[in-house]
C-alpha cells in the first residue's frame, strides 16, 4: 500500500497542488459539514451579500448528513454522501478558495474545472462506512440550520479521517483512471 | 380467523428497524468476504475489508452501519385466514418505523419534494401489500438508502429490443451509476408485467438471500450473464477501479402486455438490509 499523507486543516494551494488523484490521505483538525439543502443557504447568503457562518477560505467540506448521537457519543454514523447534489453550488465556494470536499461519487465538469482553476482537490470516503468513519470525529457542534436536522451545518473536529484523493489540481479524475484499469473490453 | 394483534405487529416492526440497521446480513458479510478473494485492486481488496470492519463496529456498538438508514419500505404477505386486530394495520407498520427510528437513534430521512422539510419521524413509510392463502402474516422490513436508489432506473423498450437490450440496459444502468451507489453493489431486475409491477419486483428480487440460486435456472443463467457483464466495468469497490462492482445479480420475470417490455432496474448498496418476520 502507498504512504498515507497526513493532511491538517486548514489548507493551502500548496497543501494541496502536491496531491494527485490515487493518494491516500488522512485529515486532521476543524471541517465543515453541509449537504445539499445547508449549500443552497450558503449561496443564498452569498447572493444577498451577507457573510457565511464560517470562513470558507482554506476549509474543507465533508458531505454528510449523520445518524443521530446515542447519550455518550459524539455522533452516530457518519459516512459520506453523494456529491453530485451539491455540483450546482460548489464552483462558488472553490472560488472563495475552498480547499477541500469529501464525499462519494462523481463530480460535474464545472466543479473539476473549478478544482483546477484554483487549486481545490475532493477526495472520497468510504461510501456505507458510517460506523468506521464516526471514529474519526472527536467533536460536533452545530454551527447553523438546526432546523435541517441531519442537514444542519456542523464543524467538526476529526483525526485522521481516511480518504481517498479523487480529483486533484491537475485535472486527474481517478474515477475515471480506476475504471479504465480494471474494464475488460 | 387467526387473530393478530397491532402492537405484536408495531413491536416487531420496531425490533426489526433497529436490528437491519446494526447487523448487515451473514449472506452479505459472505459474499464481501468473497469478494475480497476475487478483487484484484489492492484499494478495492481494502474498501471490502473496511466494510466488513464498518459491519463489525455497527453490530458490537449498536450504531448503523450507514447513517443513511433509509426509507422505512415494508412488503407484506397477509394470510386471508388472518384477522388483524386492535387497529388499523398501516398505521401499526408505521408506528413501529416511527418508534425504531427514534428509539434506535437511526436518521430520520423523509421530507417534503420541494420544502425538503423533513417529517422528523421518518413517516410516512411504504408499504406493498399482497393478500395470499393461509393465516400466516410474513412482514420484510427493508430500510433502503437513497443513493443507490436514485441510480435506479426503469426502461418501457420495445419488445424487439429482447434479452440483449434488457442486457444492454442494465450494464448501461450499472456502469453510468459508476461509484454514487456505493459498490459493490447488487442489482435487482424486473422484467415484464407493466411500468410499476417490473418496479416491485426489482425490488422485491432484492429480499432473495445472497448466494442462493433463483429458483428459475433459466434467470439464473441470466444472473450470471449479467453479473458476469457488469464486472467487466471495472468499476469496482467505491467506483475506484476493480473486479468486484456487483455482488449479485437477482431477476424476477413476469409475462407482460403484446406491445410491452418494460425492464425495471433497482440498485441496493453493499447496506442490503432487510429482515423478514413471520407472525
Amino acid at each position: 500500500m502507498d504512504q498515507v499523507i497526513d493532511l491538517k486543516t486548514p489548507l493551502t494551494s500548496e497543501d494541496v497542488e502536491p496531491l494527485r488523484a490515487g493518494d491516500r490521505v488522512t485529515i486532521s483538525g476543524t471541517i465543515y459539514t453541509a449537504r445539499d439543502a445547508a449549500h443552497r443557504r450558503l449561496i443564498d447568503l452569498l447572493d444577498e451579500g451577507k457573510e457565511l457562518p464560517f470562513p470558507v477560505e482554506g476549509q474543507v467540506i465533508y458531505y454528510v448528513g449523520p445518524s443521530p448521537a446515542r447519550p455518550g457519543r459524539v455522533i452516530g454514523a457518519a459516512g459520506p454522501t453523494t456529491s453530485y447534489r451539491m455540483d450546482p453550488y460548489a464552483p462558488r465556494l472553490i472560488a472563495l478558495g475552498l480547499k477541500g470536499m469529501i464525499g462519494k461519487g462523481k463530480r460535474s465538469e464545472e466543479v473539476k474545472d473549478a478544482m483546477v482553476k484554483h487549486r481545490a482537490v475532493y477526495m472520497a470516503a468510504i461510501g456505507g462506512a458510517g460506523a468506521l468513519m464516526a471514529r474519526a470525529i472527536k467533536s460536533v457542534r452545530i454551527l447553523a440550520y438546526e432546523d435541517l436536522g441531519p442537514e444542519a451545518l456542523r464543524e467538526l473536529e476529526v483525526e485522521n479521517l481516511p480518504a481517498i484523493v479523487v480529483n486533484d489540481t491537475a485535472g486527474n479524475d481517478l474515477y475515471f483512471e480506476g475504471r479504465e484499469k480494471y474494464q475488460i473490453e | 380467523m387467526r387473530e393478530i394483534s397491532t402492537q405484536i405487529i408495531i413491536d416487531a416492526v420496531k425490533d426489526s428497524a433497529t436490528k437491519a440497521n446494526f447487523e448487515l446480513g451473514d449472506d452479505v458479510v459472505q459474499a464481501l468476504k468473497d469478494g475480497i478473494e476475487k478483487e484484484e485492486s489492492p484499494v478495492g481488496k481494502d474498501i471490502l475489508n473496511q466494510l466488513l470492519e464498518n459491519s463489525e463496529i455497527a453490530r458490537t456498538e449498536r450504531i448503523p452501519m450507514c447513517q443513511d438508514t433509509g426509507l422505512g419500505i415494508i412488503f407484506a404477505e397477509i394470510g386471508q385466514e388472518v384477522s388483524i386486530v386492535g387497529g388499523d394495520f398501516n398505521a401499526a407498520l408505521e408506528e413501529g418505523i416511527r418508534q425504531g427510528y427514534e428509539e434506535g437513534f437511526l436518521r430520520k430521512s423523509v421530507c417534503h419534494p420541494f420544502t425538503r422539510k423533513n417529517t422528523g419521524d421518518n413517516t410516512p413509510i411504504i408499504v406493498h401489500l399482497d393478500m395470499v392463502p393461509g393465516d400466516n402474516l410474513k412482514v420484510w422490513v427493508v430500510p433502503k438508502g437513497g443513493g443507490s436508489e436514485n441510480m435506479s432506473q426503469l426502461f418501457m423498450l420495445p419488445p424487439a429490443a429482447g434479452w440483449a437490450g434488457v442486457k444492454e440496459k442494465v450494464v448501461e444502468t450499472v456502469a453510468q451509476a459508476g461509484p454514487n451507489p456505493c459498490p459493490p453493489t447488487i442489482v435487482g431486475v424486473g422484467i415484464g408485467g407493466n411500468f410499476e409491477r417490473s418496479a416491485i419486483m426489482a425490488k422485491k428480487s432484492l429480499l432473495r438471500p445472497l448466494g442462493t440460486p433463483n429458483p428459475d435456472p433459466e434467470l439464473g443463467k441470466m444472473e450470471e450473464e449479467l453479473l458476469s457483464e457488469i464486472n467487466k466495468t471495472g468499476i469496482g469497490p467505491q467506483g475506484l477501479g476493480g473486479r468486484v462492482t456487483s455482488l449479485a445479480v437477482h431477476v424476477q420475470i413476469m409475462p407482460c402486455h403484446i406491445a410491452s417490455l418494460p425492464v425495471a432496474i433497482n440498485i441496493q448498496c453493499h447496506a442490503s438490509r432487510h429482515l423478514e418476520i413471520v407472525f
